[in-house]
């Protein structure tokens, strides 16, 4: 047991294979209440297959995921009412194109929850509000920008109150000049102390909220510590190296 | 670049009005040439059928002006029974069309049956001429007498019997097996993520598809169903075959074998186009609509 108790999320030993390709080979991690844990590495890493893993839109082959300590993993698991415990932002948003925002928001609260609409509607409303999109309640999600569209997306995933939120790669599929503004509504979930697990390729992003970072490489967690330290002052070859690039593209 | 750009300029030039006079030019070519070649091409088909030898009997035996005045009053009221019953066997067709579509779809072990059940089912009556369904199922079923039992008993006599009702339940099979394949295209072209970000919300399989899969499938697979109206709203006129009294086709062949003349079916014909044709003007709006979007 850590410090700070009961981890909100456990990982032990998880395993993941697609056919030949061994995506996850043993992760072990843990993740606190109101932590915010990033998750950074190249391409293909296995960073988005975890956070899948993790809710149980992927099964995995070997291991445990443990959420408030209660294995969710086990097949005699209900994945239903453990993905009710998480949110996950998507890449690519994935907002329902035949739904306006508004109903986006509603449709976890009123049919994943059970939440009576006249209660879901004004949770649905403050947090459109909160990230900035008052009066775009009615838009059709296309006649957003993307920024825009991704912060419905959290709005959505946030709305359930989530044990965790999973974010991944929320920025990759933006302009860069609306990166910003999606940033800004993680970082409110940050202060407002919102356990979280965010796969990365923004490295001052997750130097600013993450608490801890974890490099993932070749599907293992090969060093992992303070965002500072592992940013700055990485001990292992790879993190090195990965990061290096990074710094030859211009990206950190 | 700007001194090449420069040199090819002659000082005084209009570019501007040169451009627009050629496109002018361009378009009234372009008129012309079609307008020509219509001509040439309707006028030949024109002035083959008009002199072929046979004409003035066609021409007397299938548009006959008194005769048709005679008889459309009669077969518009009889095409009213086709229209009622391409209605009916449409609303029965879209329902039935996408439970079959999503037993195909959906992956539950427990569905396994059923899913085969379906999967025989569109391979059978998909490949069936829905002329020889109509047959098969107008004049097979009430042979089956499944009404009526030796013991006097009649646990089946709620059967229907009537050919416009069998004839109804021929075209439907037929065609629910074709609508069942476009609703299928439908359901597998919405992209994965839809259905991943429904569980993500804690939505159950189920919920996912009727709140996320099936509303967006169903938006876009209406310019192929609508295709298939069409079909259908001709192919009523097949009930004609086995016996359907007071359906336009049949109005139409009773009434050109009494007086020996064929306009009765091209009034026929005609009333069929009605509807076809605004059906297909409301598609290619449709289509056109959407690929704007």
């Amino acid at each position: 047991m850590s410090p700070a108790g009961r981890p909100v999320l456990e990982l032990r030993g998880v395993t993941k294979a697609f056919g030949e390709l061994e995506v996850l080979r043993g992760i072990d991690l843990e993740v606190h209440e109101h932590e915010a844990v990033a998750l950074i590495g190249a391409s293909g890493s296995g960073k988005s297959t975890l956070l899948r893993c993790i809710d149980l839109l992927e099964e995995i082959d070997d291991g445990d995921i443990f959420l408030d300590g209660e294995v969710i993993t086990d097949p005699s698991v209900d994945a239903v009412s453990v993905r009710r415990r998480l949110g996950l932002v998507f890449q690519a948003y994935n907002l329902f194109p035949h739904l306006n925002v508004l109903d986006n928001v509603l449709l976890g609260l009123v049919q994943g929850h059970g939440m009576g609409r006249a209660e879901a509607e004004r949770r649905a409303r403050e947090l459109l509000a909160r990230f900035g999109l008052a009066g775009r309640e009615g838009d059709d999600p296309d006649r957003l920008s993307g920024g825009q569209q991704q912060r419905v997306a959290i709005a959505r995933a946030f709305a359930t109150r989530p044990r965790a939120l999973l974010l991944d790669e929320v920025t990759s599929a933006l302009d860069p000049e609306l990166v910003g503004e999606v940033l800004q509504a993680v970082r409110d979930l940050k202060v407002e102390g919102v356990t979280m697990v965010l796969a990365t390729h923004e490295m001052s992003f997750a130097r600013e909220v993450a608490d801890r970072v974890c490099f993932l490489h070749e599907g293992r967690i090969v060093e992992s510590g303070p965002a500072e330290k592992i940013l700055s002052a990485p001990e292992r070859p790879e993190t090195q190296r990965f990061l290096r690039r990074l710094l030859e593209a211009g990206r950190a | 670049m700007a001194e090449a750009g420069s040199k090819s300029l002659e000082p005084g030039r209009d570019r501007r009005s040169e451009r627009a006079a050629a496109r002018r030019a361009r378009a009234l070519r372009g008129g012309a040439v079609a307008a020509v070649s219509s001509v040439v091409f309707l006028g030949g088909i024109a002035a083959l059928i008009l002199t072929s030898p046979g004409w003035p009997l066609v021409r007397d035996s299938f548009f006959d002006a008194e005769v048709f005045a005679d008889s459309f009053p009669g077969i518009a009221k009889a095409f009213w029974l086709d229209v009622r019953v391409f209605l009916i066997v449409e609303v029965v067709v879209l329902v039935l069309g996408l439970i079959v579509a999503l037993l195909r779809t959906v992956r539950a072990p427990a569905l396994f049956p059923l899913r085969l059940l379906a999967t025989v089912y569109v391979d059978v009556f998909r490949g069936i001429p829905v002329v020889l369904l109509v047959y098969m199922v107008g004049f097979g079923v009430p042979a089956l007498a499944l009404g009526e039992t030796a013991d006097g008993s009649r646990p089946l006599s709620w059967l229907p019997t009537e050919p416009v009702v069998l004839g109804g339940i021929a075209l439907a099979l037929s065609y629910g097996a074709y609508v069942a394949e476009v609703y299928r295209a439908g359901l597998n072209s919405v992209h994965r993520g839809q259905r991943d970000a429904a569980l993500a919300l804690g939505l159950t399989e189920a919920q996912a598809l009727r709140h996320v899969i099936i509303p967006q499938a169903v938006r876009r697979v209406g310019p192929p169903l609508l295709n298939d109206f069409i079909a259908l709203q001709k192919d009523v006129a097949l009930i004609a075959i086995i016996g359907v009294t007071g359906e336009a086709f049949r109005e139409a062949q009773i009434e050109s074998s009494r007086i020996f003349d064929y306009t009765p079916l091209v009034a026929a014909a005609l009333l069929y186009l009605l509807v076809t044709i605004p059906l297909a003007r409301l598609l290619d709006r449709w289509e056109r609509g959407r690929a704007r979007n």
